[in-house]
């Protein structure tokens, strides 16, 4: 470990080599920094962390969503009915970094399918959902006894199998995290946990400050970062004596004591106050030396690797005067908040609010059948009058309260202008992208406007037109290459044509010079390639009847292209059916005269259909003979109209599958014959 | 079970433009006091007849814009407006200039603009202007403080006055404006201070000389120092109550109190101190109430320093070398336009957007 | 005399000046050639390029052209009233509601292909303007959803009609924060419906 002079490449370009010695050294004397803005929220934490973190009995049935992090989802490990053990993979890790989902108790899996998701919009999501036996039965777990042996790279493996986000709340993936590139300077530990209401954190600093501080020397180890600062907010002094016990006599690690204010939990902020750097506009904290992670997952990294416990539970604040039980619980992922309230002792009223997380970030549950998910921190259930709702809008006075009080220095008021605008230069102008959404400026405005709302909404409408663009602009170039695929292949064509009229002149010439005994009963059409004119003639034949028997059974005044059965009789029958409904209804659509046969065409014509089906399929069986004997497809006097023309594919292979980016020849024929 | 969904923050400080308006409103109660004392029951008239006028011309107007009449009564945005263009014309000003400057206020300079938070001058300064320019002499024709002339007109009085400009004996405003000085003359039409300094400086006297003159009997004249401290009393409540910013008063005030300084330093005989600039005229009321109005005033804290030196400036520069004795209404006003200009290039630093942090970003825009 | 002298120096003055502005004009259009009209590419980026020619013109870019050339900006029902709105714009003309004859402004969809039903006629692949669909003679045709505009042109020509045009579901990742419209509904009253397989 020779990183003490090692200055990563991202704090040099930040500072200069001065500055950044000196930035070091206040940190190291423990200065602390101060954030633009904030504000002072009534705290609200007593409610909840009076009491030890509960244990709740084991919900009958849990909904385990497949994703419950930034990332992709993987596949299926498992089938409905399937018997699964507690800790066993539900999934499998995701492609770029995804994570797996575990079985967080043994049970049999009920269903798989889309359930309401922990999300604002409560939109569906596939979900795995699990009947629990309530023997709570471990898998085999894989304990690593001295993490000092493995490797970085092997811990990560194995923190991500154990599928462990982080648990502040956005659930980024754990292993990805701690295997950035580059020496960083600091391991910042979150506990400050300045959101109203919440104490998941203050909680579980207060019982497992032990496993914490193992959690975070595996999780140095790993990335090999000497300095590690542990940040809690001085409304948690017990928290801050535990974890102050815990640290002492552990070389590097500090416990740094932070002044109340909201948002100072908020990964940018907290970095700030600490180590008075600022993480570049569309950077990671990395960039600036740093790495941030959560009391809860130095926690859940700890159970990890030390127990072989892969992420099956967390802590969940239970608050909200609307609670009889107020108080954290280790929840299993993918319970019910309807089983965590009951447990908790919920008294509904009409109109109740239930928040998942705190009160200024959390969301609105449109129902309560949502499971709480690695991200998830709390559930707050105010009383009625606990947390008066918005008054009705008003207009804005520009008063600049919410400028004063923005943390990352945005001009809101601004923001509200130009997201009512729609302006998305302006809004972009403005770093828009910046907000962290904490929802400071709505708590200050005093004309009560939704500010935090008209930024999601501008956000969601900005990637939305981004992605339509992403997809407008691939459109287009695939309507080009088309376009351009289409020109060369008529060219081909031309060109082949030209060929083929060679060829066939030339047969000709052959044919006549031989003086055959007889004088051309294929009198359709000379195909070069044709070996066995038999087989030919009686195919021909075979189609000409199948066309006519169509033509007759096709009731409609306009001779229709008619199907030519291909395949099982039944699907045939209905897709002709389909067909002629199609063209009855169009044909009564588009002519006013009525057309006597339509309506009752379907017995009478069923039975000609049939007729025509079996003869067409003697052509067709007559021509697949043709077919497999001709390795060159042609038969260029196939009435055009008729769908199987396809299989006439003049070009060489008949590719079983077109890839749109390179088209099959069959399609190249289709394409030009039209 | 059906529940109610609301986007975040949950919580709120619930402190609405109403009741930042109200306490606006109650802030002032000192300063109107203290004009009552001074200049007599015209204030309250005066006051009275704004607020009515101020209410009827927004219901009309929320009416006409079909927005909610309610809501947009409640939010007593048109009460600060009345209060403010109230107290600074004169007492006895006829009952007529009032409702001119009121109505002109509301429905122009607020309600044509956009309504409230849209438009871009302060609603009372614009319509106090529009009555200086159309009615210079109702305008100048303040009264001297009652310490002075000695004559309590009574409130029956008052509203003779105010209705015929003339008293039930028959007096004029100007004849209830003389002061029996018992110098040169036997009787002068009083001014205000400021007025005062500036007609004797235009005839030659030299500042002292004209600072001998009877209103000016304590530190910045009779009566307005009073006036002028009741407001900064009010100002230090708003401050307080955290309803504005200590950014613009101060550095009206700051800024003004400099500007005085060094051009007592420079022409002591014509340029007044700041005693004089600060606690004459409408210099805190200027600074606490009427440029610290949200809606036209800069938003970033380091815009409303520039902001209020700006309008210091301005209003020193008029008053000294304009052509008006006071100035606070045409400095804001000209601040005003200002404002958008302030806003762009003080808008503050995004966190991560500063100066070589872009760089390690890749670029950021 | 002085008269025609002065009408002649007038003139010639006037030649001069047109002789040298004609030079200018020539050397500028040489020299500053355009080599296509960028307000052309400008408005084929606004469109969303479904090319569905539900404008009357074959594809986007044409139906750009025509608007450069004077036609009217709201014949695009998948661009809708946004599009129009940027178009307005970027041209400096007036924006105006969508023209309800070239369709109206509907959800966005893609095409489904019931693929039992599909009888493998290449049909929909030759009308399919970006190649989103898949198939080959005989086989089953299938849409690739995510390269699919939306442009219904595939509908048409199926001779067993098994191909719908189906809203796009819309994932929580896409959501526009529209509070009015989560489904408020009786959780007891909801009966989870289970089935085995995950839809996607």
């Amino acid at each position: 470990m020779s990183q003490t002079n090692a200055i990563s490449q991202a704090s040099v370009a930040y500072f200069s080599g001065d500055d950044l010695a000196r930035n070091r050294d206040e940190i190291a004397a423990g200065k602390l920094w101060r954030f633009p803005g904030g504000i002072h929220p009534p705290e609200r934490k007593e409610l909840a962390n009076q009491r030890p973190i509960a244990r709740m009995p084991i919900p009958k049935r849990l909904y385990v969503p497949l994703k419950q992090h930034i990332g992709q989802p993987g596949a299926l490990l498992v089938q409905v009915g399937e018997q699964v053990l507690k800790g066993q993979p539900l999934t499998a890790p995701g492609p770029n970094a995804g994570l797996p989902v575990h079985a967080p108790t043994s049970g049999v899996i009920a269903a798989i399918n889309d359930h309401p998701s922990a999300h604002p919009s409560a939109l569906p999501v596939p979900t795995i959902i699990l009947d629990t036996d309530g023997e709570d039965s471990w898998t085999e777990r894989q304990p690593i006894a001295d993490y000092r042996e493995h490797s970085a790279a092997e811990l990560i493996a194995h923190i991500a199998a154990a599928g462990v986000a982080g648990l502040g709340g956005a659930g980024f993936p754990t292993a990805q995290k701690l295997s950035a590139q580059g020496k960083l300077d600091y391991l910042i530990i979150n506990g400050a946990e300045c959101e109203p209401y919440i104490v998941s954190d203050d909680r579980l600093m207060r019982e497992h400050a032990a496993g914490i501080v193992r959690g975070i020397r595996i999780m140095q180890h790993i990335s090999g970062i000497e300095q590690v600062i542990i940040a809690i907010e001085d409304n948690k002094p017990e928290a801050i004596q535990a974890m102050t016990d815990a640290c002492s006599g552990q070389a590097g690690l500090s416990v740094r004591v932070i002044p109340t204010k909201y948002p100072s939990g908020g990964e940018r902020q907290l970095i700030q106050i600490l180590t008075g750097r600022e993480v570049p506009g569309n950077g990671l904290p990395q960039d600036i030396g740093v790495l941030m992670q959560n009391t809860g997952t130095a926690y859940a990294v700890y159970r990890a690797v030390i127990f072989g416990e892969p992420l099956l539970e967390r802590v969940i604040t239970l608050t909200g005067e609307a609670l009889s039980r107020p108080g954290t619980v280790w929840a299993p992922l993918g319970c019910g908040v309807e089983d965590l309230l009951e447990f908790a002792g919920y008294q509904g009223y009409p109109k109740a609010r239930v928040i998942m997380g705190g009160p200024m970030m959390g969301f609105t549950l449109p129902r309560l059948d949502v499971p709480v998910i690695k991200g998830s921190n709390c559930i707050l259930a105010p009383a009625r009058k606990e947390l008066p709702t918005a008054g009705t809008e008003m207009a804005c006075i520009r008063c600049g309260a919410c400028a004063d009080v923005c943390p990352a220095s945005l001009l809101p008021q601004q923001l509200y202008w130009l997201a009512r605008d729609h302006d998305h230069d302006g809004l972009r102008d403005y770093n828009l992208a910046d907000c962290i959404e904490c929802g400071a400026c709505a708590y200050v405005c005093p004309s009560e406007i939704p500010l935090v709302h008209y930024y999601r909404q501008a956000k969601a409408d900005m990637r939305e037109q981004y992605i339509e663009k992403q997809k407008a602009e691939i459109a287009k170039e695939r309507f080009e290459a088309r376009k351009a695929r289409l020109e060369r292949e008529k060219q081909e064509r031309e060109a082949r044509h030209a060929r083929a009229a060679e060829a066939r002149k030339q047969a000709q010439a052959e044919r006549e010079a031989a003086a055959a005994a007889a004088p051309a009963t294929d009198t359709t059409d000379a195909t070069p390639a044709a070996k066995k004119p038999n087989d030919r003639i009686a195919a021909a034949v075979a189609r000409a009847k199948a066309k006519k028997a169509a033509q007759a059974a096709e009731s409609s005044p306009e001779p229709q292209p008619e199907q030519a059965p291909m395949s099982k009789d039944d699907r045939v029958k209905a897709a002709v059916a389909r067909a002629k409904a199609k063209k009855a209804a169009q044909a009564a659509e588009s002519s006013p005269e009525p057309q006597p046969e339509q309506a009752p065409m379907s017995k009478d014509d069923r039975v000609k259909a049939a007729i025509a089906r079996a003869k067409a399929k003697k052509a067709a069986q007559a021509k697949a003979l043709q077919a497999s004997e001709n390795s060159e497809g042609k038969v260029s006097n196939k009435p055009e109209s008729l769908p199987d023309s396809s299989n006439s594919a003049q070009a060489a292979d008949p590719a079983p599958e077109a890839t749109p980016g390179e088209p099959s020849p069959s399609r190249n024929k289709q394409g030009s014959d039209q | 079970m059906s529940f109610y969904i609301a986007s975040s923050p949950h919580a709120h400080q619930r402190r609405t433009t109403s009741d930042l308006m109200r306490i606006v409103a109650l802030a002032m109660i000192p300063g109107i006091i203290a004009q009552w004392y001074f200049f007599g029951w015209g204030v309250m008239l005066q006051i009275i007849l704004a607020v009515a006028t101020a209410y009827a011309a927004e219901a009309l107007c929320l009416q006409a814009r079909e927005r909610s009449s309610i809501q947009g009564l409640r939010d007593n945005t048109a009460l600060v407006t009345a209060l403010l263009l109230a107290v600074s014309i004169p007492p006895l000003a006829p009952w007529w200039v009032i409702v001119i400057g009121v109505a002109f206020s509301i429905v122009v300079v607020k309600h044509l603009y956009g309504g409230v938070g849209q438009n871009l001058f302060n609603p009372a300064m614009a319509g106090y202007v529009v009555l200086l320019i159309s009615f210079p002499v109702q305008m100048t024709s303040w009264l001297p403080p009652v310490d002075l002339t000695g004559n309590n007109i009574s409130l029956f009085e008052s509203i003779h006055l105010m209705l015929f400009q003339y008293t039930s004996q028959g007096y004029s405003v100007e004849q209830m404006r003389m002061v029996d000085t018992g110098a040169l003359f036997d009787a002068v039409v009083m001014a205000t201070p400021l007025d005062h300094i500036r007609s004797d400086l235009s005839q030659g006297l030299t500042l002292s000389e004209s600072l001998q003159a009877p209103i000016f009997g304590g530190i910045a004249g009779l009566g307005w120092q009073w006036v002028n401290l009741a407001y900064l009393a009010g100002g230090l409540i708003l401050l307080q109550q955290k309803v504005i910013q200590w950014h613009i008063p101060v550095s009206i005030l700051v800024a003004l109190a400099v500007f005085a300084g060094l051009g007592s330093a420079i022409a002591p005989d014509t340029l007044p101190g700041l005693d004089i600039h600060l606690l004459s005229g409408a210099t805190m009321i200027g600074a606490f109430f009427i440029a610290t109005d949200p809606v036209s005033a800069a938003t970033s804290n380091r815009g409303r320093l520039i902001y209020g030196v700006l309008i210091a400036l301005l209003i020193y520069v008029i008053r000294s070398f304009g052509g008006y004795p006071d100035a606070v209404a045409f400095a804001v006003l000209l601040a005003n336009l200002c404002v958008p200009i302030i806003d762009k290039y003080t808008k503050p630093v995004t966190y991560g957007h500063g100066k070589g942090r872009s760089k390690t970003a890749g670029g950021g825009h | 005399m002085s008269f025609i002298s002065g009408l002649l120096i007038g003139i010639a003055a006037l030649a001069i000046l047109a002789l040298l502005s004609g030079v200018l004009l020539g050397f500028a259009a040489v020299r500053f050639r355009v080599e296509k009209d960028p307000v052309v590419e400008q408005i084929d980026s606004l469109l969303p390029q479904t090319q569905c020619g539900q404008c009357g013109y074959p594809g986007c870019r044409p139906y750009a052209e025509a608007i450069a050339n004077g036609d009217d900006i709201n014949k695009c029902p998948p661009g809708g009233q946004a599009t129009i709105d940027q178009l307005a714009d970027l041209m400096g003309r007036e924006a105006k509601p969508l023209d309800g004859a070239h369709g109206v402004e509907e959800v966005k969809k893609v095409a489904y292909i019931r693929e039992d039903e599909c009888i493998g006629c290449t049909k929909c692949i030759q009308a399919c303007p970006v190649d989103a669909i898949l198939g080959a003679t005989k086989q089953m045709h299938t849409v690739i959803a995510d390269e699919c505009t939306g442009c219904d042109l595939c509908v048409e020509p199926c001779p067993v009609d098994c191909i719908d045009m189906i809203a796009l579901q819309q994932g929580p990742e896409r959501w526009k924060w529209d509070l009015e419209q989560i489904p408020v509904t009786n959780v007891s009253e909801s009966p989870t419906e289970l089935a085995t397989e995950v839809k996607s």
